[in-house]
């Protein structure tokens, strides 16, 4: 008998299917991986294995663990398997723990109630299991609490309470997905080794296919609350027989078709991209363990080739940027952090550029500051020849007008109380000539087209769009006015695989057609592979690797950048690895 | 983040409709207007002429020719309800007024410049919170006499530093989202999108916080009267009526009963109306989890 | 943490300064003469002059103000112009009468507010809930002058169980004492629960909702262990700032509720004073009442600082 065995779940809210008939195993010490893209009830399953499913869902079918017929169970039972014979961890580390309570409190506060061990035995067996997710008492005592801690750290704290009573079945709802590649990768060795240490089992959620491909022993793929085909990873995906696993699987490892587009400027680029992207670090036999500020000196000999180039479309110039700090003392200054830190760089018309780099390192403050919407505290950006620093709005319309943005989050970038045409047209506003109400039109439209969109779209509100055509909706409003440099800020990690292919598509396009240079913010290596031509490594506020994209992503020379590929999840790796275990 | 964008932008008529499904909203809104009707059906008509004091008529129980009693000079109860009820709605809605005119121009004025204005305001609001309407009204009264506008102004100024944490709160959510990134992007000044951006989207909130402060006031006023710092008579009021009642209170209780259900409905009416457009504007706190 | 104590208390004192500065203000743009107030109509200019002088109203508008509030900080508000004794003799007199009765009101509407709130959140949607949460719909609505008439008739006059009014003063023992402030204060204290306890469910509504709350859960702790150990202090920083809040509308209530019962506090002193406009009696009082509001709120500004971590760390 397998340890959790769930047979035909169904589960309605208020009369809504969510699950449909799923079936899915997990034996003592097995890895399962759960994946599928958003609403397709992964979290919905697990839920339904704690029972913790909200009040208004009604489940039926069958979930048995360990013998037990959890959807049969009273309370008083699930609380018996909760947190001792089943752990939880959740996707959100910073807001899942008690912000009132510390955390030895919240690690001792289950193995007290499951074992009714007195508090100073509990607090003993809560100190060892904290040393063991990597927190030692020395610099993390019980008595902190969890706004002192990091994403990254408050994340080991939830797996320790899940894991503190090492439970027969962990649960694990998209651990790292609000974390960056570099704590993924420390996160999910973490969860790997306290599974291969105890034998539990594990049931791995996660919308990336790379992530539980290089996990799980088996896996699941689910869509709209079905099961749509599992088995052993490396044979499921090697075959792909599936067709729906065959798209996801393509979408993961999808590069758009680039085509250079065809204009003097793109040969101005080549020509002078051609000295400047000389690798700035190549050649340097090995990274010296503090390079921040060794790399200096090349980085400014860097510099300078890149801003001899008076035809730059962007060139930031020494920009520093700090932020009051935390006040210490009522009698000290606080000292500021410095986000940005002594960055220069510059780009040519047409080119797409990824910035990369570590939550936190201050990529999305320099893009900011680029924008215009945030000022330097220190240097100078020029833009088409302008300076962008000190000038008040009315100064900055025209280089507005050639610089454009993409956000992120495809719900929060637009007013949800206007219609899409007054949204997308909101930069015409950056025009000399106010446009007429039917030119405006016209110009939507036109957007809209270029997008793949219909100009009947325009009358719309935008929540009667889904995500990946809100984020059409976002570029069309970006490139309304031409833009020559649209910076895209994480533009598509907030969106599925499937449409994120999509979506990186029509930036490819829009690139070839229009010539409008990139600068993409982004963690993820596949996106700034699959649309970049350069890259640019940032890290504590300092670039500290730049070249082309391929070369810096397959040999990469600075730490900060070591770090980010070996992290990086990717699913051909992944494969052949299983393959190579699974035969 | 999806859920609060969910309700936006749709139609009059289907807001209306979820609206009216709402208990909350379908009951206050009967009684509101129940109340609105009376207070301006009583410019036309009332049952009988409230300045005339007919002494041979004093302290009558309620009967089919007077349905609510008489008072001690012989008016009729339910016509001074009818007539008091002009007088509560107005001192309410112009101090609502007052607070919304004052208070968010300053909310969202703070919200978009931060730093010292920000601190400014609320220090502000400090020192304003620190007044209850009473205070101010037994000041104002004090320096001015007795009189209606006291109770408005006293109110009202009680209504601005409220009315400012609301659309400073609300504005300050904004701020940093995204589409107001794209504004700024987009060349917009702070004026510009505070107009086109911040109150509409923050109009929900002040919706909903005028209720609030319309029921906060219609007792308020009612409290002022009743201890002689609102309308004066012959004007009457309801706060008024029920002083009157008070040394009546053990051969005439109805002289207390009718005045105040007419205060404990208006403001119930208000409130159930609050707390149904709150649930019906804000799907957030209607969704079961 | 001190700096965080220190920054609240500078902003008190700073309220509390300007805030005297608007009372003494407000008071000084006061048509008519207090002296000649005091002496009628019918007094001499040598008699005028004199008492000017003595009451120091020819003295300079900032130098006037800062005698007063200098007085202010060694309790001393001057002297009544209607009674000729000192303002903090009367108001000594009175206060023994409204702070009891304010104190009664807020233990009372705490203690009825936080288990009802706790028990309506804890069954949300269920009978039990609707009917209180109906019921304190009511109690919002109800003022609170209103609610003392129908207390008076029911518990006075029906089932004489209490007395109507009056005080019979802290000398006639402790009991016929409290007797006399049991009605005021459930007049008070029942409106000012009924919107505490539906702050404090909605709060705890919206802490139940919490990623925490579900991590908890997933420890395996009963629902209503983790509602107490978890939510609620979590959900109380609201709910203190309420009450905070609601002092103010006590001491306010309190100023009606005397007037409803008869009883000699410090709300009957500023009617009285008004009408006697003797004004220097209505300024001691609002000051007071102000200072204690500003004070109220210092200490829930405070009392943060001990329920949450976050603004005990070093800011």
């Amino acid at each position: 008998m397998s340890l959790l065995e769930i047979e035909n779940l169904s589960v309605e809210i208020d009369g809504t299917p969510i699950l449909k008939g799923v079936d899915l195993t997990i034996d003592q010490g097995e890895v399962m991986g759960l994946v599928g893209e958003s609403g397709s009830g992964k979290s919905m399953t697990a839920l339904a294995v704690m029972g913790l499913l909200p009040f208004a869902a009604r489940a039926a079918g069958r979930v048995s663990f360990g013998g037990i017929d959890i959807l049969a169970a009273t309370e008083d039972q699930m609380c018996a398997l909760r947190g001792d014979d089943i752990g939880m961890v959740f996707q959100e580390p910073m807001t899942a723990l008690n912000p009132v309570k510390t955390i030895g409190e919240q690690v001792a506060e289950g193995i007290r109630w499951h074992t009714r061990a007195t508090r100073a035995d509990a607090e003993a067996h809560a100190r060892k299991i904290l040393d063991r997710v990597g927190l030692p008492e020395a610099k993390f005592p019980l008595s902190v609490y969890p706004h002192q801690l990091s994403g990254g750290q408050r994340q080991r704290v939830v797996i320790a309470i899940a894991c503190a009573l090492k439970p027969k079945l962990l649960i694990a709802d998209e651990p790292t997905t609000a974390l960056d590649v570099v704590l993924q990768k420390q996160i999910l060795e973490l969860l790997r080794d306290l599974v291969d240490e105890n034998r539990m089992g594990l049931l791995l959620i996660s919308h990336d296919l790379a992530v539980v491909t290089d996990m799980s022993d088996r896996i699941t793929v689910m869509r709209h609350g079905e099961v749509m085909e599992g088995g052993e990873t490396a044979r499921t995906l090697s075959r792909q027989l599936h067709p729906y696993t065959r798209q996801l699987a393509q979408a993961s490892m999808h590069v758009p078709q680039r085509k250079p587009f065809a204009s003097p400027s793109w040969g101005d680029r080549a020509a002078g991209a051609g000295g400047g992207s000389d690798r700035t670090q190549a050649g340097r036999p090995s990274a010296t363990p503090e390079r921040g500020r060794d790399a200096d000196p090349e980085l400014v000999e860097g510099k300078a080739d890149w801003g001899k180039n008076q035809s730059a479309l962007l060139s930031v110039e020494n920009i520093v940027r700090d932020y009051p700090g935390r006040r210490t003392s009522l009698f000290r200054k606080p000292e500021p952090v410095r986000a940005v830190d002594g960055v220069s760089f510059s780009m040519q018309p047409g080119q797409s550029t990824a910035l990369v780099g570590r939550s936190g390192c201050g990529k999305s403050t320099l893009a900011r500051m680029i924008l215009a919407l945030d000022r330097p505290t220190d240097g100078e950006i020029r833009f088409i020849g302008e300076a962008l620093t000190g000038k008040d709005e009315a100064a900055l319309k025209s280089a507005r007008r050639n610089m454009q943005v993409v956000f992120q989050d495809p719900y929060g970038s637009f007013d949800p109380r206007h219609k899409v045409e007054r949204l997308i047209a909101e930069p015409l506003h950056l025009m000399e000539e106010k446009p007429s109400a039917k030119e405006r039109r016209d110009k939507v439209a036109a957007a809209l087209h270029e997008v793949g969109l219909s100009p009947r779209d325009m009358d719309k509100y935008p929540h009667e769009f889904s995500g990946g055509q809100r984020q059409r909706l976002s570029i069309a409003r970006a490139i309304i006015t031409r833009p020559k440099l649209v910076v895209a800020d994480e533009p598509v990690s907030a969106l599925d695989v499937s449409i994120r292919a999509q979506i990186l598509d029509l930036f490819a396009d829009l690139n070839s057609r229009l010539g409008v240079a990139y600068l993409f913010i982004t963690h993820d290596l596949t996106v700034a592979r699959a649309i970049t031509d350069d890259v640019m490594v940032m890290h504590e506020g300092r670039i500290v690797e730049r070249g082309p994209t391929a070369e810096v992503l397959d040999h990469p020379q600075s730490d900060a950048a070591k770090a980010l590929v070996a992290a990086a999840p990717d699913l051909h790796r992944a494969i052949a690895r299983r393959l190579q275990e699974q035969g | 983040m999806s859920d609060s964008a969910d309700i936006h932008g749709e139609t009059a008529a289907s807001f209306a409709a979820k609206a009216f499904a709402n208990r909350s909203f379908l009951a206050g809104f009967i009684i509101t207007t129940l109340i609105a009707v009376m207070a301006l059906v009583s410019f036309l008509w009332t049952p009988y002429d409230v300045t005339k004091l007919i002494v041979a008529d004093r302290m009558q129980a309620p009967s089919a020719a007077h349905l609510f009693g008489t008072d001690h000079f012989g008016r009729d109860v339910l016509s001074m309800i009818m007539v008091g009820a002009r007088n509560s709605i107005a001192v309410a809605l112009v101090a609502v007024g007052i607070g919304m005119g004052l208070g968010v121009p300053l909310g969202c004025w703070a919200a978009a410049r931060g730093g010292l204005a920000d601190e400014i305001l609320m220090r502000f609001n400090d020192l304003v919170f620190a007044f209850p309407a009473l205070l101010s009204a037994i000041m104002i009264t004090a320096i001015f006499g007795p009189g209606a506008i006291n109770a408005i102004i006293a109110i009202g100024i009680f209504n601005i530093p409220v009315f400012a944490r609301v659309a400073r709160a609300g504005s300050l959510a904004l701020w940093p989202r995204e589409f107001i990134l794209a504004a700024r992007a987009a060349g917009k000044g702070k004026a510009l999108i505070t107009v086109e951006h911040i109150l509409p989207n923050i109009a929900n909130l002040l919706l909903v916080q005028g209720t609030i402060q319309f029921a906060l006031g219609i007792l308020a006023e009612a409290g002022l009267s009743y201890v002689g710092l609102g309308a004066q008579p012959p004007m009457p009021s309801w706060g008024r009526m029920l002083f009157d009642a008070q040394t009546r209170m053990i051969v005439a209780p109805y002289l207390a009963i009718f005045p105040g259900f007419a205060i404990v409905f208006t403001v119930l009416g208000l409130n159930l109306l609050g707390d149904g457009l709150s649930d019906v504007l804000d799907p957030k706190l209607r969704r079961q989890r | 943490m001190t700096a965080y104590i220190l920054k609240r208390l500078l902003i008190g004192i700073a309220t509390l300064v300007v805030a005297s500065v608007v009372v003494f203000s407000m008071l000084e743009i006061v048509p008519g003469d207090p002296a000649r107030l005091m002496l009628g109509i019918n007094a001499t200019d040598d008699a005028l002059q004199a008492l000017r002088q003595q009451m120091g109203l020819d003295q300079p508008l900032v130098w006037r103000y800062l005698e007063w509030a200098s007085g202010l900080l060694t309790l001393d508000f001057g002297r009544s112009y209607t009674y000729s004794v000192p303002v903090i003799d009367l108001i000594a007199e009175r206060i023994v009468v409204s702070l009891p009765l304010a104190v009664i009101a807020l233990v009372m509407s705490t203690a009825i507010a936080i288990p009802v709130g706790v028990f309506s959140a804890s069954r949300r949607g269920r009978p039990a809930d609707t009917i209180s949460m109906g019921a304190t719909q009511f109690g919002v609505a109800v003022p609170n002058f209103w609610f003392a008439l129908l207390l008076i008739y029911i518990f006075a006059v029906w089932l004489r169980l209490v007395p109507a009014g009056g005080f019979p003063g802290w000398s006639a023992g402790v009991w016929p004492a409290l007797t006399a402030l049991i009605l005021p204060a459930v007049a008070l204290a029942l409106p000012q629960a009924a919107i505490l306890a539906r702050v404090t469910r909605s709060s705890l509504l919206e802490v139940l909702g919490e990623d925490y709350i579900r991590t908890a859960r997933a420890k395996g702790i009963p629902y209503r262990h983790v509602l107490w150990r978890h939510a609620l202090r979590n959900a109380l920083i609201p709910v203190v700032t309420i009450l905070g809040l609601q002092f103010a509308f006590l001491l306010a209530g309190t100023i009606i509720i005397e007037n409803v019962f008869y009883l000699p506090g410090l709300g009957r002193l500023v009617f009285q004073a008004i009408t006697q406009r003797d004004l220097i009696v209505v300024e001691g009082v609002v000051m007071l009442l102000v200072a204690a509001v500003i004070v109220v709120n210092l200490l829930v500004d405070l009392s943060y600082a001990l329920v949450d971590p976050r603004l005990r760390a070093n800011r």
